[in-house]
């Protein structure tokens, strides 16, 4: 076993601890602990994302979610009322028929994966995780859809800007 | 074990349980929100992990467009949130009946 074959797993385990305890915390109920677990678990999948060798999308990963939309989450969670979710209790009912439909979920894509074992035919990878290739990809064949996308920015903002004025209609 | 493309994907499996749990079982409008950026994370990971394996460009591609939309959805909805909260006074599920008949 090598280095990134460790960090596999140390990044793995990390990822999907961080990741329980954004939805259940046992110590606190806080929005603002989720938000922050939730910056953990993006920060270890962009760890992931290196050792698949997408340095450019680790760093998107990185620059888009850690930094600017957590940023978002933190403001609107600043913004309301925490109070509240401390005070509700978790329905018990809701609790098992979630875990329950959630674990057969969950069976049925892990069965998949084990009988159709999609790694058997996987090559050695050939992609040296160099961002230029992608660059031109996105450049060439995917101009069009990279511009429709800046115009549903465009139009989110717009949107946003709108839905947050204090007199809405 | 060496990881391959099933360890990956046995992650990404797992991650998404997890946003699909945190979706059904909490009440809370923000940590249900999280809980969808989860899910969407799960599925990039997935992405990655084939386009990593296949030696095929495309799905690093479509990763990008998913984090460009993911952040625009998330503001949007964020929006939308703060929006309700200030009509209702909840960021809670349960007090969200209008609509129920």
């Amino acid at each position: 076993m090598t280095l990134p074959d460790i960090l596999f797993y140390l990044f793995a385990a990390l990822t999907l601890l961080c990741g329980v305890l954004v939805i259940a915390n046992p110590f606190s109920r806080n929005p603002v602990t989720s938000a922050m677990f939730l910056v953990l678990t993006i920060i270890s999948m962009a760890g992931l994302f290196v050792l698949l060798h997408a340095f450019f999308l680790a760093a998107v990963q990185i620059l888009v979610y850690a930094g600017a939309v957590m940023v978002l989450f933190l403001f609107v969670i600043m913004l309301l009322d925490l109070k509240e979710e401390e005070r509700r209790k978790v329905k018990s009912f809701g609790l098992i028929t979630g875990l329950i439909s959630v674990g057969a979920i969950a069976s049925i894509f892990l069965k998949v994966l084990l009988t159709a074992g999609p790694g058997a035919g996987a090559v050695v990878p050939t992609l040296d995780g160099d961002p230029v290739p992608l660059g031109k990809l996105l450049f060439t064949q995917y101009v069009l859809p990279f511009e429709v996308v800046s115009v549903l920015l465009l139009v989110a903002m717009v949107g946003v800007i709108l839905l947050s004025k204090k007199d809405l209609k | 074990m060496i990881p391959g493309l099933e360890h990956y994907l046995v992650v990404s499996v797992l991650l998404f349980c997890l946003g699909l749990l945190g979706v059904i079982t909490r009440r809370n409008l923000l940590v249900m929100y999280m809980s969808l950026e989860l899910m969407l994370n799960a599925a990039n990971l997935a992405l990655v992990a084939f386009s990593r394996f296949k030696g095929d460009l495309n799905g690093q591609v479509l990763v990008f467009f998913i984090i460009t939309v993911a952040a625009a959805e998330v503001a949007v909805g964020l929006a939308l949130i703060v929006a309700l909260y200030r009509k209702r006074q909840s960021a809670h599920a349960e007090d969200l009946t209008t609509m129920k008949l």
